[in-house]
């Protein structure tokens, strides 16, 4: 089913945008959908660069089960993503420096976490679309409170990235090197874990914990392969995650498809772009 | 005695992990502008000596003294060159950033106006300073082992450190580029007067330039001139392995490794 039926589009984007946003509903999604993007896009330049998309990853299926959990004792789901993923990320700050031990250590977390949450999910009565909701995103659902959370838990994200981000970057682009400049790993690694837990759960809402990766890895890995600069990488993720973001609600609003699938399809289709541009004509 | 004519001195160090002694009763000292050769076998604890240098590691026993004082960490006066370093493939950052992080990266926040410019402008004297200026805006993944360990040394010089600390610099290069490098090496240190350990396997392309070797083996640090260490017997039994000197008419020295082990470990 389309967003709304009766809808239809005039090529006049302004008129089109106009009409969108006198729903409360199309507001929201917006809002929450371009604060996300903009963390997302500055927090996953990060989780590329340090290689921990699969750490990224298995913090949305560890927030899972605290949505899960949440929803089952009538807490908000989005209290319960960010208790979980926080715990979460604190213990895989804690875990082996290897890749390869390392992912095999978050890997069996993930597993047990993704079990006890579908354990809360069964027991809790409204299963079905609750499950649903958490599994593949409902930006269109989302609540005036949870636009609020978003809101605070973003500026919190940002300040803390600004304030760490050169040690962040060091560390992650040279650790070795950045710790016998005194910098402290396991103090960086907590933070940045800590930026992921948080920017997993407000991006949940629109992408579903299976698709966080459409938001948070995609947008930033295009990003890597084009700029010069760490600056400039986080500035073209964050646009990449902005417009696919928007495209997205965009198109939902018209089609009867859902937002989810189409961010993680248009996102998917610039990755695909640039890659071919680089190899056809760069020789990359 | 004068302490505050050595960088570092060393007195009856040891370390270790746990109960497991790595090497003890270490004795050395060294002076400003001083090129120094680590030599030892893998594993004999010569990384760790750095580590204790750059205040990263605990000494179990024993005192040392980095610049007069107990060593600690974030030493603004000692760069560190480690052997490995992930390039990932998939980035294409220029090389000028890696230079800047050699200059900012520890800090908080951002660098605001004029700072900006003063940190760009720095690294790229570096970069000039280890004649790489025309790599400044070449992603760093296209960079060649050689070109790399020149731009990494651009960034341990960056901030005109006092102690360089570099841990196999030559490790994967020709003769040609092992040869260039440590010219390049020698002679920025002596004239900017900053002292160097070096951590290397192969000492034929050093042996022009260096003041003194300290060797690390069976538990063991000792230090002494080239022309002492360098020799069939001494190298033999740092290896556990037969090694011979031979020294041409020119007074040039070749260090062949041959079969067989000299000692039995």
């Amino acid at each position: 089913m389309p967003i709304n039926l009766t809808a239809t589009f005039s090529f006049n984007l302004i008129i089109d945008f106009y009409n969108m946003w006198q729903y409360a509903f199309m507001r929201q999604a917006f809002e929450a959908g371009t604060i996300i993007a903009i963390v997302a896009g500055v927090v996953g330049y990060l989780v590329v660069l340090r290689r921990l998309s699969f750490a990224a990853h298995a913090l949305s299926h560890v927030g899972f089960s605290g949505a899960a959990g949440a929803a089952l004792f009538g807490i908000n789901p989005l209290l319960g993503l960010l208790t979980f993923t926080m715990s979460g990320g604190i213990f895989m700050a804690f875990l082996g420096k290897k890749a390869a031990t390392r992912d095999v250590q978050i890997g069996i977390i993930l597993a047990f976490m993704l079990g006890i949450g579908i354990l809360f999910i069964n027991l809790y009565k409204g299963y079905a679309t609750e499950a649903y909701s958490i599994l593949f995103g409902e930006i269109l659902g989302i609540s005036l409170e949870n636009v609020i959370i978003t809101f605070y838990a973003a500026i919190i994200i940002l300040i803390v990235f600004a304030l760490f981000y050169r040690r962040l970057l060091f560390t992650s682009l040279d650790e070795d090197v950045a710790e016998a400049k005194g910098v402290s790993i396991l103090t960086m690694s907590l933070i940045f874990m800590l930026l992921i837990a948080v920017a997993v759960s407000i991006a949940v809402q629109i992408v579903g914990v299976l698709l966080i990766f459409a938001l948070l890895v995609t947008p930033p890995a295009i990003a890597q392969r084009l700029a010069s600069s760490p600056g400039k990488a986080i500035i073209i993720s964050v646009l990449i995650a902005l417009f696919v973001t928007w495209v997205g609600l965009f198109i939902g609003y018209y089609l009867p498809y859902p937002v989810s699938f189409l961010i993680t399809s248009s996102v998917f289709l610039i990755y695909i772009f640039v890659r071919s541009y680089q190899k056809l004509w760069q020789n990359n | 005695m004068d302490q505050s004519k050595f960088l570092i001195q060393a007195s009856n160090l040891t370390v270790g992990y746990g109960d497991n002694v790595i090497w003890q009763d270490a004795n050395f000292d060294i002076k400003a502008g001083e090129f120094i050769v680590l030599l030892g076998p893998n594993g004999a604890g010569k990384t760790t000596l750095f580590k204790l240098i750059l205040g990263l590691k605990q000494p179990t026993d024993g005192i040392l003294r980095v610049f007069g004082d107990l060593a600690k960490k974030g030493n603004p006066s000692i760069s560190y060159m480690p052997q490995k370093r992930i390039i990932d493939s998939e980035s294409r950052l220029n090389t000028i950033e890696y230079i800047k992080l050699g200059i900012s990266g520890h800090k908080l926040g951002f660098s605001f106006g004029s700072k900006i410019k003063l940190e760009t402008n720095k690294a790229y004297k570096a970069l000039e300073l280890v004649d790489a200026s025309r790599f400044a805006k070449t992603p760093i993944n296209l960079l060649s082992g050689g070109e790399l360990q020149r731009v990494f040394l651009a960034q341990a010089l960056v901030e005109e450190p006092k102690l360089l600390l570099l841990d196999e610099p030559l490790a994967n290069l020709d003769i040609r580029r092992e040869v260039e490098l440590v010219n390049l090496i020698n002679k920025i240190i002596k004239k900017n007067n900053i002292a160097i350990m070096l951590i290397a396997h192969d000492i034929n392309p050093l042996l022009s330039v260096i003041d003194r070797i300290i060797y690390i083996a069976n538990k063991k640090v000792a230090s002494g001139l080239p022309d002492e260490i360098v020799t069939s017997e001494n190298l033999s039994k740092l290896y556990g392995f037969n090694v011979e000197v031979l020294r041409s008419s020119s007074g040039k020295i070749a260090v062949l490794g041959t079969e067989g082990a000299a000692h039995a470990h």
